[in-house]
């Protein structure tokens, strides 16, 4: 059973695949052995106040928070579009760690929807309807129902037969965007979409700045929607189907019925991923919805730890600032560093990004190896 | 009569894709099947064995084989490279080794550009299957004939090592059971890089042979994972007369299925796969064990 070893006061209990109870009684005890042994005075405070799993929890989110409310400031106009794209792409990522982390559904096809929610705001904005909120809420409506329907056919499948029946609708969506011109403009991509505004009698979004506020805004609230979720009872059934689906069966849960849910919402998601990363990019094309960009997005929640709403945003953050930032003074060798993060990733950051925080604290990974089935 | 005559080169042309993608799928489900290694840079590896082998080739046979040599050779080096980096993930289940072998082939896709460019490099055949052959009164590519042949030998070579000698059986056995394996006095790592060196040198060797009819450019190393990918799921991970039956599918639906109905060819490689995978697992649930099924070979 999961769910006595998960204690409930713990707020990072559903980001740890291992047994969490043991990791949070191993940090707790070694945070106030260093504590102790730090002497008195305003660093035992700030250890002892690390120590607690609660805080030591908040610290990245806190961190997060404030660098992106500050980053704007000191950042030029590409930079802030950058973090914008991050963001949109970010939003994808949760989506993807719904559906990988928490369903145990690994996609390569989740560009699909958001490729959908992207040229529903297309449409929409070509066509005169400019409003921020409506077009996030008919892109995640359309998306969800696309997702709807693809997932009555996905989500027989199981394993490597997931992955590549995500992968062939993922292309064959691509293909059909392609294809469709009347709608989607073909293979150019449908360019020239105005910006929107927020909502009806805001100012339109006519700088980058303010377009960045607008979509930190947005999903700031779907991630917090998402994570409020994901910790809910909802949470655990969908960990739960994970893990044990054959006792959850058993137990009368329609486990089909919740993994086609969690398809239908991450679709959405993915789908207000989409309508962001138009309003960022005013461009839509077949591209966004390529192979490369889902197994791009899959790589990012694994670098940032399966379970993890907000290791999926990091994770997706550190793979646009590799690609296209870092890389800016070496033109064309983005996927060189990005490689190279990638492959010093998995060595060096076995749990994620998210798996990191605070290790001075615990217990060094190297005493409690994970074995094989445990 | 005359739709038959029509389709004739498509089809002939499609047993030679299809040949050609088995002997690059053949490595893929190997490592795959065996080995539990989903390697992305599977289709570096072909690349690399064709933009090695384009450098070699002059248009005389000594450098044709030499370039053949070569590809193999650097196929068997970068499966090297992936042994090595995979080892300490092996009991980290599928993605980890997913994200080391993205990582891979980014940084080596990154450095076959920087190298050889953003163009597609042709190779030099030699003169003599540089012409053309009639069969059946339909003018045909002499060297695609000759590849036909080459390839038919290299899948039953493969299917004869894989199944009827010690170092095969080995391998199977590998599949099944790798503590067994191990138990009977074979170092788990020892098999775990043989099977990556044979997968890379197969890699760089289809990438070599088949470099006249998919020329490495910027989009090989995708466009061969993604196919590759598509065979060895539809023919079943491990399987490689699954793979050789999958391959030749997927060869004829890129080129007759295309000659066909241009119309509805986009969608037909993927359509048809989602409803062999849909299908199969409606069938046979019971079969969904895993990704290790062994080499039914």
């Amino acid at each position: 059973m999961t769910a006595p070893t998960v204690p409930t006061d713990s707020p990072d209990s559903p980001d740890s695949a291992d047994p969490a109870g043991s990791n949070v009684s191993e940090a707790t005890a070694s945070g106030s052995g260093s504590g102790s042994g730090s002497g008195s005075g305003s660093g035992s405070a700030v250890a002892t106040l690390l120590a607690s799993p609660r805080v030591r929890a908040g610290v990245p989110s806190v961190v997060l928070a404030a660098f992106l409310l500050i980053a704007p400031s000191s950042f030029d106009g590409y930079g802030i579009s950058l973090l914008s794209k991050a963001l949109a792409l970010g939003v994808l990522a949760v989506s993807v760690s719904v559906l990988a982390g928490y369903s145990g559904l690994p996609t390569m096809g989740q560009a699909a929807p958001f490729l959908v929610g992207a040229y529903t705001a297309g449409v929409l904005g070509t066509h005169g309807h400019t409003i921020g909120v409506v077009q996030l809420l008919c892109g995640t409506l359309v998306a969800a129902a696309f997702a709807a329907a693809t997932g009555l056919v996905a989500i027989r499948t199981r394993g490597v037969a997931f992955l590549m029946t995500t992968l062939a609708l993922g292309e064959l969506t691509v293909t059909a965007a392609g294809e469709w011109r009347s709608l989607t403009g073909g293979t150019d991509g449908m360019y020239g979409i105005p910006p929107v505004q927020p909502l009806p009698g805001m100012a339109t979004l006519n700088s980058d700045r303010n377009v960045y506020w607008y979509v930190l805004g947005a999903t700031t609230v779907i991630v917090a929607i998402v994570w409020r979720v994901l910790r809910s009872p909802v949470g655990k059934l969908l960990l739960a189907c994970r893990d044990h689906e054959a006792r959850m069966r058993s137990a009368g849960h329609p486990v089909t019925r919740y993994q086609w849910l969690a398809y239908v919402a991450a679709g959405a998601l993915a789908g207000f991923g989409g309508v962001l990363m138009c309003t960022v990019n005013q461009y839509v094309s077949p591209d966004d919805g390529s192979f490369s960009n889902s197994a791009l997005v899959l790589l990012a929640v694994v670098l940032g730890g399966a379970t993890s709403p907000l290791g999926a945003l990091l994770g997706a953050g550190l793979i646009v600032a590799t690609r296209d930032w870092l890389a800016g003074p070496f033109p064309g060798h983005g996927p060189l560093l990005l490689g190279l993060m990638f492959i010093i990733a998995v060595y060096a950051f076995p749990d994620g990004v998210a798996g990191i925080r605070f290790q001075a604290l615990r217990v060094p990974r190297v005493l409690k190896r994970r074995g094989g089935s445990a | 009569m005359g739709a038959i005559n029509a389709h004739f080169v498509p089809a002939l042309d499609g047993v030679a894709y299809g040949l050609l993608l088995f002997v690059a799928a053949a490595g893929l489900t190997l490592l795959f099947g065996i080995g539990g290694v989903l390697n992305i840079a599977h289709g570096t590896l072909f690349a690399l064995g064709g933009y090695l082998a384009a450098t070699v080739s002059n248009g005389s046979w000594a450098s044709a084989f030499l370039g053949l040599a070569v590809a193999t050779v650097g196929g068997t080096l970068g499966g090297a490279v992936l042994a090595a980096g995979t080892l300490p993930l092996a009991d980290r289940g599928h993605l980890p080794q997913a994200l080391l072998t993205f990582g891979l082939s980014l940084v080596g896709g990154d450095i076959l550009s920087t190298v050889y460019g953003g163009d597609q490099h042709p190779v030099v055949i030699p003169n003599s299957v540089n012409g053309t052959v009639h069969i059946f009164g339909h003018v045909y590519p002499t060297y695609r004939l000759m590849f036909i042949v080459v390839a038919s030998v290299l899948a039953l070579a493969g299917t004869y090592v894989l199944g009827r000698t010690r170092a095969g059986s080995l391998l199977r056995a590998a599949a099944d059971d790798r503590d067994m394996v191990g138990a009977m006095g074979y170092a788990p790592w020892r098999v775990h890089a043989a099977l990556c060196g044979a997968a890379g040198a197969l890699a760089g060797l289809a990438g070599g042979l088949g470099a006249p009819i998919i020329g490495p450019g910027p989009d090989t190393a995708d466009k061969v994972l993604m196919l590759s990918m598509v065979v060895i799921v539809l023919g079943k991970p491990g399987s490689v007369v699954g793979a050789f039956l999958a391959a030749i599918a997927v060869g004829e639906i890129e080129t007759l299925g295309v000659s066909i109905s241009s119309n509805w060819a986009p969608y037909l490689l993927f359509g048809l796969m989602t409803v062999a995978l849909v299908v199969r697992t409606f069938r046979g649930s019971s079969a969904s064990a895993g990704a290790a099924v062994g080499a039914h070979a």
